[in-house]
C-alpha cells in the first residue's frame, strides 16, 4: 500500500500549483481552471485520508465537492460570458471599472 | 413493496421546517414566475416575503427545542434559531428594498427572488451545521446564489464585473476552506464537530495536520466575513452589485459566515484555542485598521459602507478572541445588521440609474428636502460609529468589555482608536446632509413604500435594541449556551 504521505504531498503540490495559477495568471478562464485544480487537489487529500482512516466519510465528501464544483462552474462560466459580452476582454488587469 | 417509514429515520421534522419552508418557497416562486411577465416581479417579491414569514413562524416553534437531525449533521438548537431569525429579518428587509428596484431595472423577478431564498437556505444551513460537510454545502449554496445575484444586471458592465471578482475570490477561498476541512478530517478522523472536539480534548489529533487545517479554515472564513487581508473583493463586489443585493451581502452573508465561524471555532475548536486565538487577534487588529483608514478616503457611499462592513467584521473578531464573549459577538452582529440595512435602504432612495447619486456629495442638503430620511440616516451612521444610546454603542460596549475581561487590553485600545477614526467618515455623511448646501434631486420612484418601510423598521430596531438591550443580550446568551451544551459538559471540556 502506497504510504499516506505520498498522496498528501502530491495533493499539497497540486494545491500550491492551483494557488500560484490564480495569483500569477491574468486570464480569467485560466484562473478559474486553477481554482478547479485546487478543489481536485483537496479531493485527492480527502480520498487518501479516507483510505488511511478506513472510513467512508472521506470518499462521500468528494462526491459533494464534485457536485458543488460543477454548480460553481455553471454559474461561474455564465458570469464570465456576461463579462465578455460587456467588455470583450477576459484579462483580469483590464477589468478595472471598479477599482480592483 | 417496501413502505418508507419516516418515523424510522430517527429525526424530528419540526426543527427542520424553517429550512424546508424556504427551499419549497424558492421552488414555488420559480414555478409561479414562469406564468408571469417580468413587470409583475413585485408580486413575486411579496410571495418571497410570505415565504420568509412562514419560515419565521416555523422558527418560533423551534425555540427551546434543542434537537439534532441526520445524526448530528444539523443542530437545531437556540443558536440556530437566533441566527435564523436575524437572517430572515435581513432577507425580508432586502426583499422589501428590492420590490421596486427589481421592477424598475427590469430584473426577472422569479429568478431574483428564488435566488435570494436559496441563498437564505444556505445561510440557515451554515448556522445549523453540526458537521464540516454541512458548513461547506451551506456556504456554497449561499455563495453560488449570491454570485449570480451580484451579477444580476447582466447588461451593466459594473454588475457583471462585480460578480466576476466576487466569484473568483469566493471560489478561491472555498478551496482554502475545503483543504482546511480535509486536513482536519485527516487529523481527527471525522468531520463531525462533536468528534473533532472529542479528538482534540483527548489529544488524539495529529498536530501538524490540525494546525494547518485550522489555519486554512481561518483563511476561508476570513474571506467570507471580509477580514483583512482577505477583503480585496469586498469594495468592488459591494459597489457593483445591485444595491438591495449589496445590503443582503453585507448583512445576510456576513451573519451566516459569522454564525458558522463562531460555532466551529469558539465551541468545537475551543479546546485548541491556543492555536488560533493569536491569529484572530492579528486579523482583528488589521481588519479594523484597514477598513477604517481606507473608508476615510472614499467618496462613493457604497464603497464607504463596504469598508465600514470590513471594519465591523474586525470589531466582531475582537469578540471572537475572547473566550467568554460569544454572546456579545451575536448581539454586535444584530446591531450591525440593522444599521447597515437601513443605511443601504437610504442609499437606494437617493440612487438613480447609471450609478448617479452615489457620491457622498450627493447627500448635501438632504435634511432640507427629506428631513425624515436624513434623520434616519443620521441614526444609522451614529449607531455604526457607536454613539449611545443606539444599538451599535451597546454592542461595542459588550464586545470590548468581554475582550478586556480576558486580558486583550492592547486589542481593545486599537479598537477604540479605530472607533474614533470611524467617527470622521460616518459623521462626514451627517455633516453633508445637515450643514452643507445642495439640492439632491430625488426621483419619486426611488422612495417606494417597500424601501421606506425598510428604513423605518431598521431605524426602530437600531433605537429599540440600543435602549433596551437586555432581552436581546439574554437571547444571545441563551443561544450560545444552547450551542455550547449543558453546563456539566462545558466544565468537562474546560478541564
Amino acid at each position: 500500500m502506497t504510504p499516506l504521505n505520498y498522496f498528501v504531498v502530491l495533493s499539497a503540490v497540486l494545491f500550491v500549483i492551483g494557488v500560484a495559477g490564480v495569483l500569477l495568471r491574468r486570464n480569467v478562464i485560466v484562473m478559474f481552471m486553477s481554482i478547479e485544480l485546487m478543489l481536485n487537489a483537496v479531493n485527492l487529500a480527502f480520498v487518501a485520508f479516507g483510505r488511511q482512516l478506513g472510513n467512508a466519510e472521506g470518499q462521500v465528501i468528494v462526491f459533494f465537492a464534485i457536485t458543488v464544483a460543477a454548480a460553481e462552474a455553471a454559474v461561474g462560466l455564465g458570469i464570465i460570458i456576461a463579462v465578455f459580452r460587456n467588455r470583450m476582454t477576459l484579462n483580469a488587469d483590464e477589468l478595472k471599472l471598479l477599482r480592483w | 413493496m417496501n413502505t418508507l417509514n419516516l418515523a424510522n429515520l430517527g429525526f424530528a421534522w419540526l426543527p427542520l421546517l424553517p429550512l424546508i419552508a424556504v427551499a419549497v418557497g424558492a421552488a414555488i416562486i420559480l414555478l409561479v414566475g414562469v406564468r408571469l411577465e417580468d413587470e409583475d416581479s413585485a408580486g413575486l417579491g411579496i410571495l418571497a416575503l410570505g415565504v420568509l414569514l412562514v419560515s419565521f413562524v416555523c422558527t418560533l416553534f423551534t425555540i427551546g427545542v434543542n434537537a439534532e437531525a441526520f445524526g448530528g449533521a444539523l443542530l437545531t438548537d437556540d443558536y440556530t434559531a437566533f441566527f435564523e431569525i436575524v437572517i430572515q429579518a435581513a432577507a425580508a428587509i432586502s426583499v422589501a428594498l428590492s420590490l421596486d428596484y427589481a421592477a424598475d431595472n427590469g430584473l426577472a423577478g422569479a429568478e431574483y427572488y428564488s435566488l435570494v431564498l436559496f441563498a437564505v437556505l444556505g445561510m440557515m444551513l451554515m448556522a445549523a451545521a453540526g458537521d464540516l460537510i454541512i458548513v461547506f454545502l451551506g456556504l456554497e449554496t449561499m455563495s453560488i446564489a449570491v454570485y449570480a445575484l451580484a451579477g444580476f444586471v447582466r447588461r451593466e458592465a459594473r454588475s457583471s464585473e462585480a460578480a466576476l471578482k466576487y466569484f473568483l475570490l469566493g471560489a478561491f477561498s472555498t478551496g482554502f476552506l475545503l483543504y482546511g476541512i480535509a486536513l482536519i478530517y485527516g487529523a481527527t478522523g471525522t468531520v463531525h464537530l462533536d468528534g473533532i472536539r472529542a479528538a482534540i480534548v483527548a489529544r488524539a489529533a495529529s498536530q501538524p495536520y490540525l494546525e494547518l487545517g485550522v489555519g486554512l479554515m481561518v483563511i476561508g472564513f476570513g474571506f467570507k466575513v471580509a477580514a483583512a487581508p482577505f477583503h480585496a473583493w469586498t469594495p468592488d463586489a459591494y459597489e457593483g452589485a445591485p444595491t438591495p443585493i449589496t445590503a443582503f451581502m453585507a448583512t445576510g452573508v456576513k451573519l451566516a459566515a459569522f454564525a458558522s465561524f463562531v460555532r466551529v471555532f469558539m465551541i468545537y475548536l475551543g479546546p485548541a484555542a491556543a492555536q488560533w486565538s493569536g491569529v484572530l487577534w492579528v486579523l482583528a487588529a488589521l481588519t479594523m485598521t484597514v477598513g477604517n483608514v481606507v473608508a476615510l478616503v472614499q467618496d462613493n457611499i457604497k464603497r464607504m459602507l463596504a469598508y465600514s462592513a470590513i471594519a465591523h467584521a474586525g470589531y466582531a473578531l475582537v469578540g471572537m478572541t475572547a473566550a467568554g464573549s460569544a454572546a456579545a459577538v451575536l448581539y454586535y452582529l444584530v446591531a450591525y445588521a440593522f444599521a447597515t440595512l437601513g443605511a443601504f435602504a437610504v442609499v437606494i432612495v437617493l440612487e438613480r440609474r447609471a450609478t448617479a447619486g452615489l457620491r457622498i456629495a450627493d447627500y448635501r442638503g438632504l435634511a432640507q428636502t427629506r428631513p425624515g430620511l436624513a434623520a434616519a440616516m443620521t441614526l444609522f451612521m451614529l449607531s455604526l460609529t457607536g454613539v449611545p444610546p443606539l444599538a451599535g454603542f451597546v454592542g461595542k460596549l459588550y464586545v470590548f468589555a468581554a475582550a478586556v475581561d480576558s486580558g486583550h487590553v492592547p486589542l481593545v485600545v486599537i479598537a477604540v482608536i479605530n472607533s474614533a477614526i470611524s467617527a470622521y467618515y460616518y459623521i462626514g455623511v451627517i455633516v453633508a446632509m445637515y450643514m452643507q448646501e445642495g439640492t439632491p434631486e430625488i426621483e419619486p420612484s426611488g422612495a417606494s413604500p417597500g424601501v421606506l418601510i425598510g428604513v423605518a423598521i431598521a431605524a426602530l430596531a437600531v433605537v429599540l435594541i440600543g435602549i433596551a438591550p437586555t432581552p436581546y443580550m439574554n437571547a444571545a446568551r441563551d443561544a450560545f449556551a444552547a450551542a455550547a451544551g449543558p453546563p456539566a459538559q462545558a466544565t468537562a471540556f474546560a478541564r
